[in-house]
């Protein structure tokens, strides 16, 4: 960021500037999480799950290529290969569990930290492409986590595959052959788990690119603040490092605790006892549930109940499903209000509590069996998300009239106006 | 544009969600959905406890070995135990000679191929293989048992809802039939009435049927409830074989995570102090 009052790299060493004018690795450092980075000095504790995101993304990374050594990508073994990391591999137990978990507590980050942006307005002006990517990032780790899943080859990834790719086939003329080809045949076998182990192994990767690109759209306009007012002066600012890197690292330990407390000491409490059985295409388990962050989805892939005229009621659930996600990607052209915080928008902090209460049903009815009263429930849980993006945002930015603002972030902190010096 | 769109795609999505709620309700209050025999009769594991539970929990390696000796004398008979080797035996406290023994002694022979022709052979297992399987494949394994497969033992605790708990409570929950089970619902021919099953019947006779099937070398009476918790804890090992290992470990890390939280948490403060300061000057002005 090129703030005239962020504090310029000068190396002092003659190997600093030596390798500053070869290499300007350093400078590059410190102009994107050292001191070189002004941000705003009010961030509250709702942004550090960006930098926590990151870490669980570095851990899960770590972990899966550890566990990728002693795996074994064929639907023979591949059950035996996990049992043989759990109780053969040194401390292979340790790696699986913190895979295992370490890909929820990733997701927790994610939901937090999409949470943060949609009530504060980091997706408004000029951050847009920042969102965009961001809802990318999201994407590709859902791809991940469903790809992840299926790998151990028990029975809730069979049969979660089979759903999840068989949600192809409502799609008319192509979806059949959609379906066989993401499986590589007619119904999950050797090839699809191969297949998904090699995409697997890939889209991390991917999703570290694209967070490259959204730390980078992140540093041209800066942080966004819980005011949602510009940085006006220097005074509005502290310099990313140490104060943000303190912040951040203290929370990343708090989350590391209860990382520990979850993975050494109830590490099967987020997973299915169904995968503990080995994969059977000749038997299909009760209730077929993916894992727990994928649940609010699912609500609304067996929210639609009834055939709309000649669409069957499976293709609009698969369309509302995605919808519900690709939504997010006009979020910014809906939403048009110019005030970006929620704390400054009285009617939309009230529809945005609501928003999350209905998420979180949703969650809970996608966990639980496909049966009265959940599927009611899901309903009008699915139909108020559909009208808080694209009916209640759109009206709400021209019918809302919002608080005045602070004049600057120096202000609404300490009371005092911001005297610009410079 | 983008918002005309948008307002009429989301009242498509929410109108047809209400639509269908409605329908849905209407369906629901005409013809609400009746009660199964298999939600009424069906009862939730018993409330047992296991020396391993908790993030304090470790293995009763004496209770494990009499599990070991319930298994191996009434289980082994149908249930596999693919994953668990005979060697890992030491791990709950029987000594390298002792497991020899075991291996070389027990009823089922591991497959193998004869060094001398390359048929097809068996021997008494060792050591370091795998408890071998009492069937040779599933087919075999159905034929015996009123084509039921039974079901292999190593993951079964963490493989069924309830875990330990449900385990014992199938092992002595096996009674005769309510009267008011309705006819759909009674055991048909070689099925057994179990509440703690999902479907209620299970092709599984009672394994424990009555006590003293075994006697404990310890001197522990052997009654069916003391057999069932024996067993259930040993597949508590079987399943989770570095549970204790995995215990210790969470205390270490915890224990090492909380000191280096503390300090960062107290460097944060430190570095903060003069922003915060500054911060504090307004409240007390206020």
């Amino acid at each position: 960021m090129s703030f005239p009052w962020a504090k310029q790299y000068t190396p002092t060493t003659e190997f600093g500037q030596w390798m500053d004018k070869q290499l300007p690795l350093p400078r590059f450092v410190y102009n994107s999480v050292g001191a070189g980075y002004p941000a705003p000095r009010n961030l509250n504790y709702m942004w550090n799950f960006g930098s926590l995101a990151g870490l669980f993304l570095v851990i899960q990374i770590v972990t899966g290529i550890i566990l990728a050594m002693h795996y074994a990508a064929n639907s023979e073994i591949a059950f035996d290969s996990v049992e043989h990391i759990m109780r053969d591999v040194n401390s292979g137990w340790m790696i699986r569990y913190a895979h295992a978990n370490g890909a929820s507590f990733f997701f927790i980050a994610l939901y937090m930290h999409i949470a943060r942006g949609l009530y504060y307005g980091s997706y408004k002006a000029p951050r847009e492409m920042l969102w965009l990517l961001g809802v990318v990032i999201y994407l590709l780790a859902m791809a991940t986590g469903f790809l992840g899943y299926v790998l151990p080859w028990g029975q809730m990834s069979f049969w979660g595959a089979k759903v999840i790719t068989g949600l192809f086939e409502a799609i008319p003329f192509i979806g059949k052959p959609i379906q066989e080809l993401l499986l590589g045949g007619f119904a999950p076998d050797n090839a699809a788990l191969n297949r998904f182990f090699s995409l697997h192994y890939l889209l991390p990767f991917v999703i570290v690119g694209v967070v490259i690109m959204h730390i980078w759209a992140l540093h041209i306009p800066g942080s966004n603040n819980p005011t949602g007012v510009d940085i006006k002066g220097p005074q509005d600012t502290v310099p990313f490092h140490p104060y943000y890197t303190a912040k951040d690292g203290w929370t990343a330990g708090l989350a590391l605790i209860f990382f520990t407390i979850l993975m050494f000491f109830m590490p099967n409490a987020l997973g299915h006892a169904d995968n503990y059985i080995p994969a059977n295409p000749l038997s299909t388990p009760a209730h077929i549930v993916p894992e727990w962050y994928f649940w609010p989805w699912y609500a609304i892939l067996r929210a639609f109940t009834f055939d709309f005229l000649f669409i069957p009621a499976k293709l609009l659930g698969v369309l509302a499903m995605f919808s519900a996600i690709l939504v997010w990607f006009f979020l910014p052209w809906l939403d048009k209000s110019p005030v970006r915080s929620g704390s400054f928008r009285p009617k939309f902090k009230v529809f945005y509590i609501i928003l999350v209460i209905d998420v979180l049903i949703l969650g809970y009815c996608g966990g639980a069996p496909a049966a009265e009263p959940f599927v009611m429930i899901s309903q009008l849980a699915a139909a108020y998300y559909f009208a808080h993006f694209l009916i209640i945002l759109p009206l709400l930015s021209r019918l809302e009239k919002p608080e005045p603002l602070p004049n600057s972030i120096t202000e609404s902190v300490t009371g005092k106006p911001l005297t610009t010096a410079s | 544009m983008v918002r005309i769109i948008g307002i009429l795609i989301g009242l498509f999505f929410s109108g047809w969600l209400l639509v269908s709620f409605g329908m849905g309700a209407v369906e629901y209050v005409t013809n609400p959905p009746v009660e199964t025999a298999e939600h009424e009769f069906h009862k939730e594991a018993k409330d047992i406890s296991f020396t391993s539970d908790g993030p304090l929990g470790k293995f009763d390696r004496q209770q494990l070995q009499r599990g070991f000796q319930v298994y191996k004398e009434v289980c082994a008979a149908c249930h596999s135990l693919r994953l668990v080797a005979f060697r890992n035996l030491e791990e709950i406290g029987y000594n390298e000679d002792e497991v020899k023994a075991i291996a070389a002694n027990w009823a089922i022979q591991t497959p193998d191929i004869d060094p001398a022709t390359g048929e097809m052979s068996s021997r008494p297992p060792l050591a370091a293989d795998k408890f071998p399987k009492p069937f040779a494949n599933n087919v075999a394994a159905g034929a015996a048992n009123n084509n039921a497969i039974p079901p292999d033992l190593s993951l079964i605790t963490k493989a069924r809802e309830g875990g330990a708990p449900y385990v014992y409570s199938l092992l002595t929950g096996y009674q005769a039939p309510p009267a008011n089970l309705p006819k759909a619902n009674q055991p048909g021919p070689g099925l057994h009435y179990n509440p703690y099953f999902a479907n209620l019947n299970l092709a599984m006779a009672p394994p424990l049927a009555a006590a003293d099937m075994v006697s404990y070398s310890d001197g522990t009476k052997a009654s069916i409830e003391q057999m069932a918790e024996d067993v259930s804890a040993f597949l508590i090992w079987s399943a989770e074989p570095k549970l204790e290992e995995r215990h210790q470990a969470g205390w270490a890390v915890l224990a090492f995570l909380l000191i280096a939280t503390i300090l960062a948490y107290l460097s944060y403060r430190t570095i903060w102090a003069d922003v915060k300061a500054e911060k504090k000057k307004k409240s007390s002005e206020a």
